[in-house]
């Protein structure tokens, strides 16, 4: 595989913040690839996520290199899909979930709004969201949380970005749609050759679908490799704690239970 | 003893085109002290029966009795004093605080619009809620902006346990964290339970945080209750066919290789 995008000492410091929250970090990311990056709260990801995308805010001073293959960053909106941590933020309030899903193909794919209208129906019912013809008139107030970050998912997608990232994209989602998104964004890694950057703090679902894993905390990459062998053969202390932490259907309960 | 009984909830949604029922007919109890895990797909009417309790919407039908009060007849002055007993946690707690409010203004204000302690003993009564929820003292001066996710959650629990309520609404209260601070949460949570007997209504998409907090565990389906029943039986042996797909649909952790987990390309 080539690689999409070199980081090399990548540092990132808010503006009026004594600590850099992302310090000296190395990465490559691979053309084609599914990458997730893992990590708990405030470790950086989406810090990560924004310098790669040019999104930081202003006063955030960037030390480091990043290298595109391509000889430039993608274009945010047309190369590069970006699904926000937050879709009550991302999304316009006042705006119809039709006009800011047909947005993305009108402005990039150059498509008239009639076509883009159809489009958005058809990323929405890819997405599988109920009713996506009526739901084109429904403003984001009017869904339930996991309905408000399909839309999201569908905007990112509208003008067939090469590459998506994804920030907790699938965290308001119930399980079943949630298998059904990243089989969906796996179709597209391998159909449409799009890559993949999948933030989560969901290790088993990383391990059920990346390529390759980056573990992060505070600021830093703690090691980064193919999933199975990031999962299987922990080089680092804080990855073997991450998997131990770990709680599934069969770890025992919490509360005192009456035997029943 | 029955805290909490709700009979034949009905919600219905109509704007531009789309009609959708929200809720039909929805009955289930909650005990005292206990913790109802409320399951189900994604726009099942999950979050709309939350707000109904909240008495943030109103129901076209169906109705409510909590601590044997007629809970939607209650208005004014009596509504007022009695809605300190249902307190809830959302996900998205920053969109629920003001974002000029301070940790101290947080807690203080439910304290204060509910007459909970006399305003002298407020600031050791701040300090002592913090202090419960693991944050030290010095937390109280800090804008809400200035805590990282999980001490903002730790924050907007130690709010709702401010006015000493019976039951406690979570709406997917622990999916924006992650799991190491998740789990602290959750046994933060079972600890305030047992000590206080506080009932829980825990709404999550995300079953293995339903099955390490709940006694019961109810799961809905566009708008209906399909099932309910003892957190084991529901987890281990699922009658529905939409309690099924929830379960099948967990991800496991993959560290082995295995058959299914090996990619095709
Ligand atoms: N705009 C900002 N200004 C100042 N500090 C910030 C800003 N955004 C993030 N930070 C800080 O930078 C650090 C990294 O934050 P980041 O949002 O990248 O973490 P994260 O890994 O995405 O966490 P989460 O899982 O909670 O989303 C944190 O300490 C955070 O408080
Ligand atoms: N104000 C509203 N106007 C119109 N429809 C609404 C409104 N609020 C909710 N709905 C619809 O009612 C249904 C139930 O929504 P609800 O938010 O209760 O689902 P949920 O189970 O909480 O889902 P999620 O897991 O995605 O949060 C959804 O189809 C949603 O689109
Ligand atoms: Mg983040
Ligand atoms: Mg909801």
């Amino acid at each position: 595989m080539t690689v999409l995008c070199r980081i090399s000492g990548l540092s990132v410091v808010y503006a009026g913040q004594p600590a850099p929250a992302l310090d000296a970090v190395d990465l490559d990311i691979l053309a084609g690839e599914r990458l997730a990056i893992i990590g708990e709260s405030g470790s950086g990801k989406s810090t990560l996520a924004r310098a790669i995308a040019g999104l930081l805010p202003s006063g955030a001073r960037v030390t480091g290199e990043m290298e595109w293959s391509a000889g430039h960053p993608p274009h945010p909106g047309r190369e590069l899909g970006f699904v926000f941590q937050d879709p009550s933020s991302s999304l316009n309030p006042v705006l119809t979930i039709g006009e800011q899903v047909a947005e993305g193909a009108r402005q990039h794919l150059g498509l008239p709004w009639a076509a883009a209208y159809a489009q958005a129906q058809k990323i929405l019912e890819k997405v599988h969201f109920p009713q996506p013809e009526k739901a084109l008139r429904a403003f984001p107030h009017q869904l339930s949380g996991g309905q408000r970050q399909r839309v999201a998912i569908a905007a990112a997608l509208a003008a067939k970005p090469s590459f998506l990232i994804a920030d907790e994209a699938t965290s308001a989602l119930d399980m079943v749609v949630q298998a059904e998104i990243v089989a969906l964004l796996g179709d597209l890694v391998k159909e449409a050759d799009m890559t993949l950057l999948f933030i989560t703090h969901d290790i088993a679902l990383a391990s059920g679908f990346a390529d390759r894993i980056a573990i992060f905390k505070d600021g830093r990459l703690v090691e980064a490799g193919p999933t199975l062998a990031v999962l299987s053969s922990p080089r680092e202390i804080y990855t073997q704690t991450l998997i131990a932490s770990h709680r599934d259907l069969s770890t025992s309960p919490l509360i005192k239970e009456p035997a029943s | 003893m029955t805290l909490l009984s709700i009979e034949n909830l009905s919600k219905h949604f109509s704007s531009g085109g789309r009609d959708i029922a929200a809720l039909k007919d929805v009955s289930l109890t909650i005990a005292d002290g206990k913790t109802l895990g409320l399951a189900g797909a994604s726009g099942s009417g999950k979050s709309t029966l939350a707000r109904i309790l909240m008495r943030l919407i109103p129901p076209d039908a169906g109705t409510v009795r909590f601590e044997d009060e007629d809970w939607l007849t209650l208005s004014g002055s009596e509504l007022r004093r009695r809605r300190a007993k249902i307190q809830m946690v959302f996900q998205d707690v920053l969109g629920a605080f003001n974002p000029r409010a301070t940790v101290a203004s947080v807690l203080g204000d439910p304290l204060r619009i509910h007459a909970i302690v006399p305003k002298a003993e407020r600031p050791k009564e701040i300090v002592a809620l913090l202090d419960r929820v693991g944050l030290p003292a010095s937390y109280v001066a800090r804008s809400i902006r200035e805590v990282s996710g999980g001490q903002r959650q730790r924050i907007a629990i130690a709010r709702a346990i401010a006015t000493r309520p019976s039951l406690i609404v979570f709406d997917e209260a622990v999916s924006a964290l992650d799991v190491s601070i998740r789990g602290k949460i959750l046994e933060l949570l079972v600890e305030l339970q047992e000590e206080r007997g506080i009932a829980y209504l825990f709404v999550s998409h995300d079953l293995a945080v339903l099955r390490a907090v709940s006694h019961r565990i109810a799961v809905m389906d566009a708008g209906r209750l399909i099932e309910s029943g003892p957190a084991d039986q529901v987890i281990e042996n699922p009658q529905s066919q939409a309690a099924r797909a929830l379960i099948a649909a967990v991800p496991r952790l993959v560290i082995k290789p295995t058959r299914d987990s090996v990619h095709d390309t």
